[in-house]
């Protein structure tokens, strides 16, 4: 079974690049993906440039309509994802909370759908 | 279209089979549909075929196996009429296959058990608490919708709404099917006893006003016996189970005549049921010889010197306030400090234990027991007006009329105290 685990972080709160908890962090990142890809759970998993680079796409009566940034204003926001290809929703979990995010923001885990032919 | 006179009998049958081997007959289901809510559906199918059929030629010789045959033919009807019949031809081949191969009607008892199974998925933490509660007792101990709802004051169709998305949850999110094993044990079945030990307390703490929910700790207890023996010798099982039972052992002097709760000081020990505190003792002392310790079986252990001891002052005081450092080293919970604070008071003295208080007043700032001992201690040490005061803050963070009765009768007592003491 496929999951996908969105990574919410909170802008205000993410460690800055130039400082030592910054290289520990992406260290966290480098051993989680060693791991999942020695344990074949790794699907896909990439960051996302921060939400002000994001553009919110609707489409109404036929017109395409765009928005500057994020569709809801919320303290955390989407920072990455991971999809992961699981037994079962434990074995999900016990990977989401390998995610170094895990310990600041939150990550949401969902299976993926699975569309009957 | 009224019922012929030998429906009631017939009916009651059915509910008493739903009631004893509907939580074996649907984990079976569970098992070899792997969905739960077909699972679900296609029992109470042949529920409602069993009313009809059996009410026209009597009861079956072997009526689970009957309700296991129809409801697997049910399961293939419900597929079969689905909207994607073609993604679920598989599946509905595999079906046919096993009922091919599955035992005659004739067969005793050809079901097998895998209630435990169907326990920690009821109990999965990725479901909220409340949904487990309702889960369990609606598929486990195979209660009614209706009557959860009535029991947890909700409506009944907010209630099955509830247990559908719950069972939906579990199949589509991927919750397995399966006992943990080792790694995740401990933790999931720390979840499974939180929900057991939360339909107990739901029960317990409503006292005898709605009779349904008194019903609940018997349930819990039921629960707890179920799982003593689909996994025997596990200590933090057969502590919870003692736990329950010590504590229910007491039911009948928990209440005076007015309904107002009683102390453990100011009850009738004589109404303590002694078959059931001899076995819950003899229970937590085989857990505890098992020498891996656990919250539950620390609690239980408590409330075993409770009950053994013959009067309030002859308890074991000592006893109580090492098995209560002991939970609050493991737990780290300030309400276990509070509750050794109180048998230190018995030991060393009230003034000794309003020390103690100090450390864990922050912590507890919001909970009315902290205000009534310490309301209770200052009162004993003398300190008769900084005990009205604490008293008051009692009730006023008290939930339960109740309990706000026996705080206001213990504030009253201490005004008669406080006329006559000396000045």
């Amino acid at each position: 079974m496929k999951y996908m685990a969105l990574i919410y972080v909170n802008p205000n709160t993410l460690t800055p690049p130039d400082s030592p908890e910054f290289g520990k962090m992406m260290g966290g990142y480098q051993a989680a993906n060693e791991t999942y890809k020695r344990d074949g759970v790794w699907v896909a998993g990439d960051a996302l440039q921060p939400s002000a680079t994001a553009t919110t796409v609707r489409v109404r009566n036929g017109k395409t309509e765009t928005m500057d940034g994020p569709f809801a204003e919320t303290k955390e926001q989407l920072g990455g994802y991971y999809i992961f290809d699981c037994a079962n929703l434990d074995e999900a979990i016990r990977y989401a909370s390998m995610i170094p995010h895990a310990a600041t923001g939150c990550v949401e885990v969902r299976p993926i759908m699975v569309f009957d032919r | 279209m009224g019922e012929s006179p030998a429906a009631a009998p017939v009916a009651e049958a059915i509910d008493r089979i739903a009631r004893q081997d509907g939580g074996r007959l649907l984990s079976s289901l569970v098992g070899s549909l792997r969905d739960f809510q077909l699972a679900e559906d296609s029992l109470q199918d042949a529920l409602e075929s069993a009313l009809i059929h059996w009410n026209r030629n009597g009861l079956p010789a072997a009526p689970n196996a009957w309700l296991m045959q129809v409801a697997r033919r049910k399961a293939i009807d419900r597929l079969r009429r689905s909207a994607n019949f073609q993604a679920k031809s598989a599946e509905i081949a595999h079906l046919i296959d096993m009922e091919n191969g599955s035992a005659t009607v004739d067969e005793p008892d050809p079901i097998g058990d895998e209630r435990l199974k169907l326990i920690f998925a009821c109990c999965h933490p990725a479901l909220d608490r409340k949904t487990c509660v309702a889960l369990t007792l609606r598929s486990v101990c195979g209660l009614k919708t209706e009557d959860i709802a009535d029991a947890y004051l909700d409506g009944h169709e907010a209630m099955a709404q509830r247990l559908v998305r719950a069972r939906h949850k579990i199949v589509k999110a991927g919750i397995a099917y399966e006992v943990p094993g080792p790694d995740g044990w401990a933790a999931r079945l720390e979840s499974v006893l939180a929900v057991v030990y939360l339909i107990f307390n739901e029960g317990y703490a409503s006292g005898s006003a709605l009779h349904i929910r008194a019903d609940l700790c018997e349930e819990a207890i039921r629960l707890g016996r179920l799982l003593t023996g689909l996994r025997p010798g596990e200590p933090e099982i057969e502590g919870l189970l003692a736990l329950m039972l010590l504590h229910h052992a007491r039911r009948a002097a928990r209440l005076g005549a007015a309904g107002e709760i009683l102390t453990l000081e100011a009850q009738d020990r004589r109404l303590w049921d002694r078959t059931e505190i001899s076995e819950g003792v003899a229970l937590i002392e085989q857990a505890l010889g098992r020498r891996r310790p656990g919250a539950y079986q620390l609690q239980a252990a408590i409330i075993a010197v409770h009950a053994e001891a013959a009067s309030f002052a002859e308890t074991d005081w000592q006893q109580i306030a090492w098995l209560y450092a002991e939970l609050s080293h493991m737990a780290d919970n300030p309400v276990y400090e509070l509750n050794r604070i109180v048998a230190v008071s018995y030991v060393d003295g009230p003034a000794a234990a309003l020390a103690c208080l100090k450390p864990i007043a922050l912590a507890l700032v919001q909970y009315q027991p902290f205000y009534a001992v310490q309301a209770d201690l200052l009162a004993r040490d003398g300190q008769i007006d900084q005990a009205g005061v604490a008293y008051a803050r009692a009730i006023e963070l008290s939930q339960s009329e109740a309990e706000k009765r026996f705080l206001s009768q213990r504030l009253e007592a201490l005004g008669r105290r406080s006329a006559i003491a000396p000045a």
